[in-house]
């Protein structure tokens, strides 16, 4: 079975995101909703000073005819000009790419970007579109049939779990 | 499937499958219109008003009834979706050639339609063309009749709980000619489904139904008393015909004894709002010095209702597939 340290995982992906944003200031957008508890962790350690973006991309989904609308649409908020921003990405699990395509089209919705970069806690593999990133917390292989679940307790600590999806 | 016997306009799943009317939508359903519709707020507020949610699909304004107002803001709930819609001008069709309604939307579905947006005059006509549906297309009551308008009071609990946050606590009043109003009809029983505690309805007593008081709402005939400490005043509109039928004496009577002015909006909590459906009539039903004042949001009521038409279309093509999962 997987050992997952969220929290040492976090500090490898905290020590990635700082080699790489020297001489930035980014801002930071997370994705609904493991994405943004991380997004706000990285603000906090990384001494980023503006409030970080929220992405849900419900309303960008490719499998809106397959699944329908998610039950908890919660409202994105980006508190910044998106136009020549520079902006890091956060989610917790990269795997189809579809979530990240959904977030970028989102993204564009509210302007032009100079750049983005994407972080994410675990990388699972199993992309289905061209996405790629080197700020990653840590690659995994897990079978197709099991969901990486990321939870945050009463004390803001992270924890990550394997979950094998239901009716499979 | 028990669910579908009980609502047609829900999905065995319980989701919404069609929008026809307020009554049959248990709490948490409407709660989760109202948090959609948060998130459409949201998307309002960018420069691109947009997302591509219902590409491809084909919404078809029905309209058999006059309405710039709700029509225009289903166009705009629909086209922010990116959706493809008609509008169909059917005193021009071929409804006003003999077909029938229910052949109109067979033709209709034959070019493909996913929604039907429909406002008729004869109340249970979109329950008519629900039933007769194949179970990929949707309807939603857009009003019919004296029946029910049901996005109307979607957008009026969205109002409220903006501005009131919690309904339970709530006073409401909902003034005017509620005997043929389906504005009333399902703000009454949304707001009751919200668990709204002090429910009024005030009007002359020839438009007031009887049996509200076994609803639980209670009935005045005098205004002041009607609305005094109400949070939440509902000011519906009268219709001219109202007089011609006889069931009032005049437009000036009727404005001495339930026009809402500034004097008589002293009986009600100081921090009250003013809502209305629209299209107002000034000086009928409601003076001008209240209709532009400081506890109106009538102008936001409006804006509200795209983002909750948006909601309830990209719920009901949301359960599309749910049906043959």
């Amino acid at each position: 079975m997987l050992d997952l340290d969220a929290e040492a995982i976090y500090f490898e992906l905290v020590r990635r995101v700082r080699e790489r944003i020297v001489g930035r200031s980014p801002r930071l957008v997370g994705v609904h909703t493991g994405g943004v508890w991380l997004a706000e962790r990285l603000r906090a350690d990384l001494h980023i000073e503006p409030e970080v973006g929220i992405l849900d991309v419900s309303f960008y989904r490719d499998d809106f005819s397959q699944s329908g609308l998610s039950r908890g649409v919660r409202p994105s908020r980006i508190p910044f000009d998106v136009e020549g921003a520079d902006i890091l990405l956060v989610d917790d699990v990269l795997n189809t790419g579809r979530t990240v395509r959904a977030a970028m089209n989102e993204l564009f919705d509210y302007g032009r970007p100079e750049r983005i970069d994407l972080a994410v806690l675990i990388d699972r593999g199993g992309r289905e579109l061209p996405v790629s990133t080197t700020l990653v917390g840590r690659t995994i292989e897990v079978p197709a049939d099991v969901s990486v679940v990321l939870s945050r307790d009463d004390d803001r600590r992270l924890h990550l779990r394997l979950e094998e999806d239901a009716g499979s | 499937m028990q669910l579908r016997s009980v609502s047609p306009q829900l999905n065995s799943e319980g989701e919404l499958h069609h929008l026809l009317s307020i009554e049959g939508l248990p709490r948490p359903l409407i709660e989760r219109i109202l948090t959609t519709a948060d998130g459409f707020i949201a998307v309002g507020t960018r420069e691109v008003k947009s997302v591509p949610l219902l590409r491809g699909r084909s919404v078809f304004n029905l309209f058999f009834e006059n309405s710039t107002r709700t029509r225009t803001t289903f166009e705009i709930a629909a086209k922010r979706l990116s959706a493809d819609v008609y509008n169909l001008n059917i005193a021009a069709s071929s409804t006003a050639k003999g077909e029938s309604l229910l052949d109109t939307i067979d033709n209709l579905t034959a070019m493909q339609a996913d929604i039907f947006v429909v406002r008729h005059s004869q109340g249970g006509a979109p329950y008519l063309i629900a039933r007769h549906l194949a179970p990929h297309v949707h309807v939603v009551n857009a009003g019919d009749g004296r029946h029910a308008h049901p996005t109307q009071a979607l957008l009026d609990l969205y109002t409220i709980r903006h501005y009131k946050g919690a309904f339970e606590p709530l006073s409401v009043a909902i003034v005017g000619d509620i005997l043929n109003s389906r504005v009333a009809r399902s703000d009454i029983h949304a707001l009751l489904t919200m668990g709204v505690s002090d429910l009024r309805a005030v009007g002359p007593l020839t438009l007031l139904p009887t049996g509200l008081e076994e609803l639980g709402v209670r009935v005045h005939t005098r205004l002041e008393e009607g609305i005094r400490n109400a949070d939440v005043i509902v000011m519906l509109r009268l219709q001219n015909e109202r007089m011609r039928g006889a069931l009032l004496p005049s437009a000036q009577e009727y404005f001495r004894n339930y026009g809402l002015t500034t004097q008589a909006l002293g009986h009600a909590k100081p921090d009250c709002i003013v809502m209305h459906p629209g299209p107002m009539n000034r000086g009928v039903e409601i003076d001008s010095t209240v209709a532009d004042g400081p506890h109106s949001v009538i102008l936001p009521q409006v804006s509200f209702g795209i983002a909750v038409r948006m909601a309830v279309l990209s719920m009901v093509a949301s359960s599309q597939r749910a049906e043959f999962r």
